[in-house]
């Protein structure tokens, strides 16, 4: 082989050894997308030699040698309505099959596992509820149904995962999920895919996905000792949240106890359901997001608090089931609440 | 290989002394001229400078994929690379490719008027495109723009540093151009056919000029809107795309997105204007049915307004509205498939030749079948997420743009070039581009939907060493595409002097323009023609040809 180039050699082994038209396989979802790639392809096939089959076998009957006078057609109604009803049919069964998988892949099932991302130039960061953070790789658990919610803290990102077939762009300004199972342990790359500036292409890392019991230890080597809804715990008291939001009668701010998942009525008489993105623009943007009875007081925090900081807050309203814990650090305040021993000991205290 | 082509005897045949070239002289009669077919000549030198400008761009972009690793360029310089290359393509050679150079050469004679509805609104037009074009190059050279040609908020409002307001002014005035041509044609088209000329007698270049033109007279007034906003809020900070200020960035994905999914109908719909003539002429039939075809390209346009948020299934939006969205864009993807079948069965019975108009023609048919079925894979919502925003992508409007469009552009300039210049290109030397052309496309772009499938996201300047054989490929398959669009621009000056004299109507063909002189009179007929022929009427011709015989002897 002397005469080949060795690069181009080398190439041609390593295509040959290589070669692969789909990534991996390593979610649940990857085989049903596949499934219907497949479908796309067939059809695509038939459908490209349908065509060129035409055209070749015309050009060679009806070239100039062979056929010198063209016959003049109209048209034919009957034709013209099979390749019109055809690819029609093609495409509605395409459309429907897209649309189930998009609706799996985009509503996550309740027992999903949350994990919080931030897109920010030019890099991932992944906050588990434990308390552990990744920058640029994301470990998972097999076997178990994972959600992120994501967000940007600048420009538009996407959270890219070839082989999970799983992409969400990461948007400024709110909330995006997605979710996904993973089923076969290994290392897979993680991409940002929607251009976001220089270092675009060096946004990328991956995502590492292991058993169970391996996920276990990971969790524990590399928590940061604090986990979210303590760091947001934290930060309630230090943004003085307390102030208002602690449950007492007299309190200036609703009470956040079993807020989350709950239907609130506004202010301008709206329902809505308290979600992350909820909480989120209530933290950011309070005045529009006045509950029922309660006065415009809250300043907006925009600008005062990370991304990171309010998925901490968000993670511990999440958790929060009584004020008790609130009302204790607020003690020192001239009010102080009639609370049994017993009920304070069961944690249920809701004046 | 048999031939249609009839030139006139070449040993006494002349150029007609009067003609749209020689009717004035000097450089003011051209700057000045009000006269469409001046235009077109114009326009055509204008876009192939920057086609070759976009296109020098595109041979960088390849070869600093020809390795994983960034090393020919900074990633800066990629990604303005990138950016300039998409910028100038659209904006600056897709969109005003057809319709501004052979649309405007051919509307008024293919109707039978003397000159557009707005001679100096066309002309117009033409400067506002230099304009644009000006202050695009300008941009470029101090100091180019990163945003990609999509200006994505809050990337181009609020973080990059480069020359956002000067691209985003530029692109406002050319949009402007594209605005007085779509204006131009649709009142031509309603008000200046010749007696007899019904909507039905149109060639369908005309329907399809005509569809198109709608989408540009409807769609690009949002995208001067949406790039004043850019503009706006980011020399003075108005918060529309802002989350901060209380804005929606999403809003500008809606807004970009209602005019540039249009834009590629505007840029696809006059090419299929082009393979319609050029099939009907070179298998000397009637296309197919007429009226299906000349529908399809309404309903294109028409329900190419609605499906622009197939651009944005991933971007958060309810995953109702995708469901709707999705829906519409498999319904725009029908009239695609009719035309196609119709050309096919065009040539059923006909009596077929393979010039090079033919061929371009053909090598549009393959691959914008494979760009507009890889288009239903992205249009289904479930696959979109896994293809979206990588090579799958790049690969697809690459088939639909540059295989589908770019085919047809040099096809209809082969075909119409004896019309402009009054003389031929040489025919075996252009055989041989346009296949050189097909061959070097496939290599290029191929490849690019492996990438995709495999996961490589578009706009990286460096990639993980995995994808480097398919990009190697990639890069290979475009100096071989580089030759085939070299080779036109060479022999097509070439022929302008040593290119022989082509006669009134050397295929053959039935439009009006084929029955005026090549190059034709500047008021293009000596009396307004009465039409009473359908399109495409070839016994019409062969009556016509008796006729002038009787009449001679």
């Amino acid at each position: 082989m002397d005469h080949i180039s060795p690069v181009i050699w080398q190439f041609l082994v390593k295509w040959l050894t290589d070669f692969a038209v789909i990534p991996p396989e390593a979610s649940k979802i990857a085989p049903q997308v596949d499934a219907l790639l497949v479908f796309m392809t067939l059809v695509s096939l038939v459908g490209l030699t349908l065509v060129a089959l035409l055209v070749t076998t015309f050009s060679i009957l009806y070239r100039r040698e062979r056929n010198p006078v063209a016959t003049q057609i109209e048209g034919s109604t009957l034709l013209e309505a099979t390749w019109t009803i055809i690819p029609l049919g093609l495409f509605l069964v395409m459309f429907v099959w897209g649309s189930v998988l998009y609706f799996r892949i985009y509503t996550p099932p309740p027992n999903a596992m949350n994990i919080y991302v931030v897109g920010k130039q030019w890099m991932w960061k992944a906050e588990h509820p434990g308390g552990q953070h990744e920058i640029n790789s994301l470990h998972v658990p097999i076997g178990q149904p994972v959600q992120l919610t994501l967000i940007s803290q600048d420009v538009f990102h996407s959270f890219s995962l070839p082989a999970f077939r799983v992409k969400r762009e990461a948007i400024p300004g709110r909330y995006t999920t997605v979710w996904f199972e993973a089923t076969e342990v290994g290392t897979y790359h993680l991409f940002c895919s929607q251009y976001c500036g220089t270092s675009h292409s060096a946004m990328i890392g991956n995502v590492v996905v292991m058993t169970p019991d391996d996920y276990k230890k990971w969790l524990e080597s590399s928590t940061s000792g604090v986990s979210l809804a303590q760091n947001g715990e934290r930060l309630f008291a230090s943004l003085s949240c307390t102030a208002c939001h602690n449950g007492r009668p007299d309190a200036r701010g609703p009470s956040l106890a079993n807020v989350y998942g709950s239907k609130l009525t506004l202010s301008n008489g709206e329902h809505v359901q308290v979600d992350d993105e909820y909480l989120r623009q209530a933290i950011l943007n309070p005045s529009a997001h006045i509950t029922q009875g309660y006065a415009p007081i809250m300043p907006t925090y925009q600008g005062q608090i990370s991304e990171e900081g309010i998925f901490s807050l968000v993670e511990y309203i999440k958790g929060l089931d009584s004020n008790y814990r609130i009302q204790q650090t607020t003690n020192t305040t001239s009010f102080s609440p009639a609370v049994t021993a017993k009920s304070a000991a069961e944690g249920t205290v809701k004046p | 290989m048999s031939t249609i082509l009839s030139l006139p005897d070449q040993s006494t045949a002349r150029i007609p002394k009067r003609n749209y070239l020689t009717n004035e002289n000097g450089i003011l009669s051209w700057l000045l001229t009000g006269d469409h077919k001046r235009i077109a000549i114009l326009y055509l030198i204008s876009i192939t400078f920057f086609f070759f400008i976009g296109g020098a761009l595109a041979g960088l972009i390849r070869l600093e994929l020809l390795t994983p690793q960034s090393d020919l360029m900074a990633t800066d310089t990629y990604n303005k690379v990138f950016s300039m290359h998409g910028i100038i393509m659209v904006f600056l050679f897709l969109v005003p490719s057809v319709p501004a150079t052979l649309g405007n050469f051919l509307i008024p004679i293919m109707v039978g008027a003397k000159d557009l509805a707005f001679p100096k609104i066309n002309l117009l037009s033409w400067y506002l495109y230099l304009a644009g074009g000006g202050l695009t190059l300008w941009a470029m050279i101090t100091g180019g723009v990163d945003t990609g040609w999509t200006f994505t908020t809050p990337l181009s409002t609020h973080y990059v540093n480069t020359n956002v307001v000067t691209t985003g002014l530029a692109i406002f005035i050319a949009g402007f151009s594209s605005i007085f041509t779509g204006l131009n044609f649709i009142v031509t088209i309603h008000r200046m056919r010749a007696p007899g000329m019904t909507w039905f007698k149109m060639p369908l270049f005309v329907w399809s000029h005509y569809a198109a033109s709608i989408l540009m007279v409807l769609g690009t007034p949002v995208l001067a809107i949406t790039l004043v906003l850019v503009v706006l809020e980011r020399t003075i900070g108005i918060g529309i795309f802002d989350p901060a200020k209380g804005g929606d960035p999403i809003l500008f994905q809606h807004l970009f997105w209602f005019y540039s999914h249009p834009a590629v109908y505007i840029m696809i719909l006059p090419g299929m204007g082009v393979i319609s003539e050029v099939i009907s002429t070179f298998a000397r039939k009637r296309v197919f049915g007429y009226s299906a075809v000349a529908f399809s390209s309404v309903a294109i346009a028409v329900f190419g307004f609605f499906v622009w948020e197939h651009h944005m299934f991933i971007m958060g939006v309810s995953n109702y509205s995708t469901l709707v969205f999705s829906l519409l864009t498999m319904l725009v993807a029908v009239p695609s498939a009719i035309k196609i079948f119709n050309w096919a069965f065009t040539l059923y019975k006909g009596s077929i030749t393979f010039e090079t108009p033919m061929l371009y023609a053909f090598g549009f048919m393959g691959l914008f079948t494979i760009g507009g079925l890889t288009g239903v894979f992205l249009g289904s919502s479930g696959t979109d997420i896994h293809l979206t925003e990588t090579y799958f992508i790049v690969a697809h409007f690459h088939f639909v743009m540059v295989g589908g469009m770019l085919m047809a552009f040099l096809s209809g300039i082969h075909f119409w070039w004896p019309k402009m210049t009054g003389r031929m290109y040489p025919e075996k030397v252009s055989q041989l581009a346009a296949v050189i052309t097909f061959i070097g496309f496939n290599f290029t772009f191929f490849p690019q939907f492996l990438l995709g499938m495999l996961g490589m996201p578009r706009r990286y300047a460096a990639y993980p060493p995995e994808f480097q054989v398919l990009n190697v490929f990639s890069t290979a398959g475009a100096s071989i595409l580089g030759v085939g669009y070299l080779l036109p621009m060479i022999y097509l000056v070439w022929s302008l002097k040593y290119g022989k004299i082509a006669g009134d109507n050397p295929w053959q063909a039935t439009g009006l323009e084929w029955q005026i002189q090549s190059p034709p009179l500047t008021q293009n007929f000596i009396e307004i023609p009465v039409v009473t022929q359908d399109a495409y009427d070839y016994e019409w011709l062969e009556r016509q040809k008796e006729h002038e015989v009787t009449q001679l002897g």
